[in-house]
């Protein structure tokens, strides 16, 4: 699993890459946590579109992260799921709940 | 850290033991998260072999990752180079086959009474995995063999043909 971070003005975009598990979700959950309350950007978008797999635990980490951005008044948005990560959020009934869209533009231009 | 095999008169526990009929598969591994994407693997080729749907192999798949992953958690809390079996069997039944899924650990007893559902009422992270490997598996249980937990997962094919794309 590999996470970078770059930015596009106010808003942070981390790009994962892999598969999100129960090892590798810590470091999703670290980036994630430190950017939103160190940086405190108004918008964190998560391009979900080379992740081969998630988890549970991958699934509570994008809960936490959406949390500490209602905290601290940021959007929490996903895009380029995949059908597993999107079946997989669907069972967890929180697809709904995540901002969701297809791809970066749509998610820049929401 | 623990050797591998252990018999120390786990008399449900096959390590050691002759393979019993049905029995595919049986791996033995140490309490390490980096061995998931293993298990993974293993179990999603597995199950396309035994041509179960591209949907069912894949929630079989999440099933025994999450059931890993529980161990790894809860039983040996983040403990490292604790013992794990996970048994792979083949079911035939009348008009259907299955796969049959074991994984021992030899983590403290496990409360069924604080195995609960999930409530999907609150926002938190957290709670999902027995949620998944309920929603994947047709038989779920859990028992203590002698020093052993024991989680037995069961999923039939009901005919499906395989189309797994793993």
């Amino acid at each position: 699993m590999q996470i970078s971070a770059r930015n596009a003005g106010v808003t942070t975009i981390f790009d994962v890459s892999g598969d999100i598990d129960f090892a590798t979700s810590p470091e999703i959950r670290r980036s994630l946590l430190h950017e939103i309350r160190e940086s405190r950007p108004s918008c964190v978008l998560m391009n979900l579109s080379r992740v081969r797999y998630i988890d549970s635990s991958a699934v509570a980490s994008l809960v936490e992260g959406l949390k500490a951005s209602r905290d601290f008044g940021s959007r929490f948005v996903l895009f380029g799921l995949s059908p597993y990560a999107r079946e997989v959020l669907q069972l967890s009934r929180l697809l709904k709940v995540f901002e969701v869209y297809d791809n970066e533009e749509q998610a820049l231009a929401s | 850290m623990k050797t591998f095999p252990q018999t120390r008169g786990r008399k449900a526990q096959p390590r050691g033991r002759a393979f019993a009929d049905g029995v595919l598969l049986q791996l033995a591994l140490p309490s390490d998260s980096s061995l998931l994407c293993v298990v993974r693997a293993t179990v999603a080729r597995l199950a396309a072999l035994l041509k179960f749907s591209g949907a069912d192999c894949r929630s079989v798949t999440r099933a025994v990752d999450e059931a890993m992953t529980n161990i790894l958690r809860h039983s040996y809390k983040g403990r490292r180079h604790q013992p794990i079996v996970i048994q792979f069997k083949q079911l035939r039944q009348a008009q259907d086959t299955g796969l049959e899924v074991i994984l021992w650990d030899e983590g403290p007893p496990i409360d069924c009474s604080k195995l609960r559902p999930r409530d999907f009422t609150q926002l938190r992270p957290g709670g999902l995995g027995l949620h998944f490997i309920r929603q994947a598996m047709d038989t779920v249980e859990f028992s203590r063999m002698g020093d052993a937990n024991q989680l037995r997962l069961l999923k039939y094919t009901r005919g499906a043909t395989a189309t797994a794309e793993l």
